[in-house]
């Protein structure tokens, strides 16, 4: 037993030694370099959430083959957290392979950025969807609410039930900007009908999304909209299943973030059919690409803080219309161009809306 | 007695090595090249200081979590309500840290000290449910965590802040974060938590080795029909043992929020950290120091495993399959002794 133990013990120190000495190569690759670099970190939800995360990366994606990027170091790349724990770890991994731009990607790595960027003064960082005040930080925020007054629009002036569902990822200040403007465009078009809100607490949990989609289909609920990210992708299912079962059924999705025609595509009997409705669109590629390339440039936002609206193209509705009729997308455009005009201020949060929804009597 | 000591060690020690052999099975029929992918793991756990300070601080709540496990496994209970207890602790540790102004000797000491409380008494519940009714502790922890997730989310919204999603930074008087720590590890978030959770290891030695209560703790867990026999009260050994594990608990929970975050935000769902407490019980063999080394292990694979994707190109859902493959190895390790047994009986 004990010659066997001891040659357990070599082994296992000679596997040590051989991967400790392979270990420093990993690290210092990234001395040399001419070519502009970035990179970005995403929440818990990932690159292929379908929503934020996956856009962000579009936007870096389209940068890297636009300048000749890499993949990787030197180049561009991305990390993903699969804990809140993991922000500040992976944005320094970032700041220590020395990429010259780094990304936050959401409103909860706030605080991990603040802190990084605080630590390394001469980097440059961007954050997504909140405002962080430091001189190296660009902030990039959008305004949701416009973007969801529109789809609001969409969803008063097709409902048939007058009644209108909307499912949140977490409780907080962000996702009540889309829960106010929504419900703002759906009481500025049709004052009858009543929206129901739900928070999911999650941005990654589709089997949650998927058990208040299909309570509120049962109670009536004919339209939902969410702003819950991955959670939203159990919404899409339950709505794809319920059509499934009844094709003639009307019920309609309305995505987020991206254009989420795709996810919506449901073949029943050979015949195809669609449950979403629209998308609100949150250009976050858009916007990620115009940091990077104003950094590549020399011309670097720090310390602002860059809002894009409706007149920006930062938020609208998506490209894929099909299912919204005529007289919808007349309406919707009038409401835009007294967004644009400033005649119709938004709301950005339930008192603003109480405001609103007064000032509409 | 020899042979099982040995064994002791020897077992977890094989059981990485086949969790390491497989993955790298794994990610060779996958296209990628184990050899970069292990350094990759190792550099990001061991390579700098900074990694080794994001290791420590990683390794820090895992040590108390272990544990918390362990503590209540020794004295027969199974705490599966660590998690819970930790998420209890974590909030009340963050609460003394905003609402008092004190001096650090005392403001310190006593966050962590109300964190050890607030995890116990979260812990008593099953405790009293345990030793009095019979009510089988697995399925009442179980349960008190999700009431402890959601009851500290509704406190954090309501009372921590006004209707936000995380609490006020802590006092400076109650962070365990230090200038000199950051400075020596290049801004890694590790604090002089490490120091406690030794401390709470030696503790956990000391009390179930050689103390008499520790012994008697102990007698109830192997068998509760003889402690009583033998005059001592079962009851009352039950819930203190519930107490004390739940205590080991908060105080891990306390790590999260006066060291790594300095607050704490609503959560979607749990932290992992008490979970993988069980793990980390389990590969420590119920063990004071032995939780120090699988502590240490798991920290280094959940820091070293974020290199991962960015220096080998693994991408993050393998390197989950990785970890999960030398999990899984280590607590199987009882077909390993089981095999080890057999052969040592043929070599006899």
């Amino acid at each position: 037993m004990k010659k066997r133990f001891g040659i357990a013990l070599s082994f296992m120190l000679a596997a040590g030694t051989l991967l400790g000495g392979c270990g420093g190569q990993g690290g210092n690759n990234a001395g040399n370099k001419d070519t502009f670099s970035v990179a970005m970190v995403t929440d818990v939800g990932g690159i292929d959430d379908k929503s934020f995360n996956q856009s962000a990366w579009e936007g870096l994606q389209k940068f890297g083959k636009d300048n000749n990027l890499k993949k990787g170091r030197g180049g561009y790349d991305y990390l993903q957290s699969s804990s809140d724990a993991d922000y500040a770890t992976n944005l320094n991994k970032l700041v220590r392979s020395d990429f010259d731009l780094i990304y936050g990607i959401g409103y909860l790595m706030g605080d991990a950025i603040k802190e990084v960027a605080k630590q390394n003064p001469k980097k440059h960082f961007a954050i997504v969807d909140t405002v962080v005040n430091e001189p190296n930080v660009a902030s990039i925020t959008f305004k949701e609410n416009e973007g969801s007054f529109l789809v609001g629009v969409v969803a008063g002036l097709t409902t048939k039930t007058n009644k209108i569902g909307f499912i949140g990822g977490m409780e907080i200040p962000l996702i009540e900007k889309f829960e106010s403007g929504f419900r703002a465009g759906v009481k500025a078009v049709n004052p009858k009908a009543k929206v129901e809100v739900q928070y999911a607490g999650a941005f990654d949990q589709a089997d949650k999304g998927k058990a208040i989609a299909s309570s509120m289909y049962a109670s009536g609920i004919d339209v939902i909209y969410h702003a819950a990210g991955a959670t939203g992708n159990g919404l899409f299912s339950e709505a794809k299943d319920l059509k499934k079962k009844d094709p003639n059924r009307e019920i309609w999705v309305i995505g987020v973030d991206k254009d989420q025609a795709p996810e919506g595509m449901v073949k029943v009997k050979g015949k195809t059919y669609n449950v979403t409705l629209t998308s609100m669109v949150k250009r976050v590629d858009v916007a990620v690409y115009d940091v990077a390339k104003r950094a590549k440039d020399g011309d670097f936002p720090g310390g602002k803080t860059l809002e894009y609206g409706l007149p920006e193209n930062g938020v609208g509705i998506a490209p894929t219309q099909d299912n919204i009729k005529p007289e919808v997308l007349k309406a919707v455009d009038q409401w835009k161009q007294k967004i644009i005009k400033g005649e119709v201020k938004v709301p950005t949060n339930r008192k603003e809306l109480q405001q609103f929804e007064a000032s509409l009597k | 007695m020899n042979l099982n000591r040995l064994n002791q060690f020897f077992v977890p020690v094989l059981a990485v090595l086949l969790g390491m052999i497989v993955g790298s099975i794994v990610m060779i029929v996958s296209g990628y090249n184990p050899i970069a992918g292990y350094s990759a793991l190792i550099y990001g756990a061991f390579g700098d200081p900074y990694y080794i300070g994001e290791t420590i601080r990683q390794t820090t709540p895992y040590i108390l979590s272990g544990l918390a496990v362990a503590f209540a496994f020794r004295t027969g209970l199974f705490n599966i309500g660590v998690e819970g207890q930790l998420i209890v602790g974590w909030l009340v540790a963050v609460w003394v840290g905003v609402s008092f102004d004190l001096p650090k000797v005392i403001h310190l000491p006593l966050a962590i000290l109300a964190a050890a409380l607030a995890g116990a008494l979260w812990a008593l519940i099953p405790g009293i449910l345990k030793a009095y009714l019979k009510v089988h502790e697995v399925i009442i922890t179980i349960m008190m965590n999700y009431i402890a997730l959601h009851v500290t989310n509704a406190i954090i919204r309501s009372v921590l802040s006004d209707e936000g999603f995380k609490s006020q930074p802590i006092h400076e008087s109650a962070s365990l974060r230090s200038d000199f720590l950051d400075a020596i590890t290049y801004h890694s978030t590790m604090h002089y938590g490490i120091i406690i959770a030794v401390i709470g290891a030696v503790i956990m030695w000391f009390l179930l080795e050689k103390t008499t209560k520790g012994f008697e703790l102990r007698a109830v867990g192997f068998n509760q029909h003889a402690s009583q026999y033998a005059g001592m009260n079962v009851r009352t050994n039950i819930v203190l043992a519930m107490v004390i594990s739940g205590a080991f608990a908060g105080v891990a929970g306390a790590m999260e929020g006066l060291g790594t975050f300095g607050n704490i935000s609503t959560k979607a769902g749990f932290t992992g950290i008490g979970f993988d407490g069980i793990a980390v019980a389990l590969i420590g063999g119920n063990n004071a120091f032995g939780i120090l080394l699988s502590a240490l292990l798991f920290g280094a694979l959940k820091v070293g495993a974020l290199e991962m994707p960015s220096s080998a190109g693994v991408p993050t859902e393998l390197v989950d399959i990785i970890i999960a493959l030398i999990i899984f190895f280590v607590a199987s390790s009882y077909i390993i002794r089981l095999l080890l047994s057999r052969l040592q009986k043929g070599a006899e």
